[in-house]
């Protein structure tokens, strides 16, 4: 299965993952892919950790995924990429918000934040940014997914006008502009960095 | 025809549209939720929610028995509620077809088991159909349709978790539009008194003999041979791991698996040399390979939770693959009441309380966990109430018994709890929190919250007459955001010589649009006592230098709850929210 290529997006409910996921393999279906894409629902979306399979290939199977399998982790948030790091292939690549959320064990005082995590995730394959800062830049703090999702399509074998247009079909028609500079934003911040193809 | 991506759910809907289904009526449960969700939007179908399983079995029932295509949808667990009608249906036969949609959730993401629908297929005698992806989810419904009212018989479509939310490519088709005939009373088929269902359990024998053919032949059953060193029988998502997992294998690939295809697989096993079964949660296949005197590979695949390629095919020896090294000792994310959850309050009050409080199913199930971990028992829809009354019966609990249910549930199966109580002289306290809406699936109508499925206002049940109606001599309402009044009012009723309802009315924090100015704390007031803490909101922390409580501008909803806890006044409204900074470190 080495033709399929496997992107985990990780994150909180909330964040836009199920979206970001959506956009993704519409994308991929767009350039003439077979697709699958898996989520959960329910009683995790209360805030919980998500995550969302995205994969495509001339052939796919699989909708879920093994430790050591992903090509690309696109974490929205930075302990939730800390919790899927042995999902990611030892050759894969990192797109880190490096924002976190403390989940609320730590709120409350229970456990102790974990520290370090942006050297314990970093190596040369992985890149942070603050996807919340550059979605504020774009107009809209809710566009941090498509900022992410702009960071992440450097590495992605697409062109940039096919997710230029499965966003603007897909996002609220009022935000397609803020949406769209958030790719944008998104994208500027890894060209030339650790997440190019 | 036209290819499109679409969720298993979207495309059972499809199907059912595709298959000239008139009417779709289900009770929402993950992962099944968004089928009828879907099926509402196509034009010429009725799409109903149902206060429970079963009463949507029910109108199902006779939406067939008068001549149309039906289909109703639950998640697993669903089809114990809707169980009674279904065994007997059956024996009855169908007039327009009549096809259950049962989604399992293998691994328990969104449930509170994860029992295999396959045994309730042999149990009642109908057959089950297993897709394994979307497109097999759509073409899998219209041929159950067939299926259906060809043996007359209702068939279960059953998918998983995996199908029911993964998104892959279909090829959609167009409608078939059928004529509904002029309905024709059958007694001696739908009157299933004595004297005729016996005459109909020998016929159903005679139906499924018909269908033990036809899964020796039918589309859906298929081998695939490529080697034959290693043959493996497999069902459902399984059969997408054994594929990727296992690329040279022989596969009998079954889409329909009761009647299980007897002579199928003794073909299929005289090819291989090596023969294997892989099949998600019950050994159901398992069983019947060995029934025949086949020999099976012991592969040592699990029969609790959810499988993976890599599970597979470390099963049949593949090497393990290489693994980044972990990061551990990460702070685990549970999933929690949302800022502004109306239901915090009302057991942040059942805490003060020191209540036994048992428990029903919804969000409102968080309350068990910490902080407040103030529930002590959920088991199935509607046990809440019936648990409360035989705690009380023994009385071996020094603590007041409270039940707590919410309003969707209490719709789907607290009234006959109730009535119980009632008839049977409890003196106990049964709080319905009444959020407006069926919210962890979603945000789904139901009888109490006054919309339909298709978004259409419905009369609201006015909860005070019902239980009134019913015979609860104190009904109290009291305002979830208020834990002071929650918890008096619950001292109350729980020291009085009656039974009692309290209504907590608020609606669900996800539905409230127009948010309130968030508060802040006022560090020189605080006295870092942590009750606002306790709470277990998601915009109130512990500063870890100085203990005080923080509140996060940007997630709180300005609810005020904490405000109301604080003994200290020592939060206080902020002004305008802050910029992005607050919530992010």
């Amino acid at each position: 299965m080495s033709d399929v290529t496997t992107v985990l997006l990780a994150g909180v409910g909330g964040q836009g993952t199920i979206l970001a996921g959506d956009v993704l393999a519409k994308v991929a279906v767009a350039a003439g892919h077979d697709v699958k894409l898996s989520e959960v629902h329910g009683m995790a979306q209360r805030g919980g950790s998500v995550d969302t399979v995205v994969r495509f290939g001339p052939q796919v199977f699989s909708s879920v995924v093994d430790p050591g399998t992903v090509d690309h982790l696109i974490a929205f948030e930075i302990i939730e990429a800390a919790r899927k790091l042995a999902f990611v292939k030892p050759s894969g690549r990192l797109v880190v918000n490096s924002r976190n959320i403390q989940p609320l064990p730590v709120l409350t005082g229970t456990l102790s934040p974990p520290v370090g995590l942006v050297a314990a995730l970093d190596y040369e394959r992985a890149v942070f940014l603050d996807a919340e800062e550059l979605a504020c830049e774009a107009g809209s703090p809710r566009s941090a997914n498509i900022v992410l999702m702009g960071a992440a399509s450097v590495g992605l074998p697409f062109d940039e006008e096919a997710w230029r247009e499965v966003i603007s079909a897909r996002v609220p028609p009022k935000t397609v502009d803020a949406n769209l500079k958030a790719f944008e934003l998104g994208r500027n911040a890894c060209e030339g960095g650790a997440c190019e193809a | 025809m036209s290819r499109t991506l679409m969720s298993g759910n979207e495309a059972v809907a499809r199907g059912a549209w595709e298959a000239g289904v008139v009417v779709g009526v289900g009770y929402p449960g993950t992962p099944s939720t968004e089928v009828l969700e879907n099926l509402v939007g196509y034009e010429g179908v009725n799409c109903q929610w149902a206060p429970n399983e079963k009463v949507a079995a029910e109108v199902a029932a006779g939406v067939s028995v008068a001549g149309a295509r039906v289909l109703v949808t639950m998640k697993h667990v669903g089809l114990n509620v809707a169980a009674d009608p279904l065994f007997t249906q059956a024996y009855a036969g169908v007039g327009g077809g009549l096809v259950y949609l049962v989604a399992d959730d293998p691994s328990m993401h969104s449930s509170q088991n994860e029992q295999d629908t396959r045994n309730y297929a042999a149990a009642a005698k109908v057959p089950i159909l297993e897709p394994s992806d979307s497109a097999e989810a759509l073409e899998f419904v219209k041929r159950a349709f067939e299926i259906s009212e060809r043996y007359d018989v209702p068939v279960i479509v059953r998918t998983t978790t995996r199908i029911s939310h993964s998104k892959s490519m279909v090829e959609v088709g167009e409608r078939e539009e059928r004529d509904i005939p002029e309905y024709r009373k059958d007694a001696g088929r739908f009157v299933m008194m004595p004297a005729n269902a016996r005459v109909r359990r020998v016929d159903l024998a005679r139906r499924l003999n018909e269908l033990e053919t036809c899964v020796e032949s039918c589309p859906e059953n298929r081998v695939e041979m490529r080697g034959t060193e290693l043959g493996v029988i497999t069902s459902g998502v399984a059969y997408q791991y054994v594929r990727e997992a296992l690329p040279d294998a022989s596969v009998l690939k079954l889409g329909m698996t009761f009647p299980f295809p007897e002579g199928l697989v003794r073909e299929f096993a005289a090819k291989v040399e090596r023969l294997a079964v892989v099949e998600e949660l019950d050994p159901y296949l398992m069983l019947r390979v060995k029934a025949l005197g086949i020999e099976v590979m012991e592969t040592g695949l699990p029969q609790i939770g959810e499988y993976s390629p890599g599970l597979v095919a470390a099963a049949f020896g593949a090497p393990e693959p290489e693994l980044r090294e972990p990061i551990t000792d990460l702070p685990p994310r549970p999933p929690l009441m949302c800022p502004g959850c109306p239901h915090r309050g009302v057991f942040y009050a059942l805490h003060r309380l020191k209540a036994v409080v048992t428990g029903d199913i919804g969000c409102y199930t968080l309350g068990a966990l910490p902080p407040l971990q103030a529930v002590d028992t959920c088991i199935c829809m509607g046990a809440s109430i019936g648990m409360a009354h035989g705690m009380e019966l023994i009385g071996s609990a020094e603590k007041p018994v409270v039940a707590v249910i919410g309003d969707s549930t209490f719709a789907h199966s607290g009234l006959t709890g109730l009535l119980n109580m009632v008839y049977n002289g409890s003196k106990g306290t049964v709080m319905i929190l009444d959020n407006r809406t069926t919210a962890m699936t979603g945000h789904q109508g139901n009888p109490v919250s006054g919309v339909t499925l298709a978004g259409d206002p419905a009369p609201a049940v006015d909860l005070e007459a019902l239980v009134r109606a019913m015979g609860v001599p104190s009904v109290r309402m009291v305002n979830p955001h208020d834990p002071g009044e929650v918890y008096h009012v619950l001292k109350e009723e729980v020291a009085a010589e009656h039974l009692s309802v309290i209504v907590a009315k608020a609606p669900c924090a996800l539905l409230v649009r127009e948010k309130a100015d968030p508060f802040a704390v006022d560090e020189d007031a605080c006295i870092k006592c942590g009750r606002c803490i306790n709470l277990g909101c998601p915009a109130i922390s512990k500063d870890p230098q100085t203990s005080r409580a923080v509140i996060d501008a940007t997630i709180c909803v300005g609810c005020g709850l904490c405000v109301k806890v604080c003994k200290s006044d020592a939060i206080v409204p902020s002004g305008a929210a802050c910029d992005i900074g607050g919530r992010w470190s």
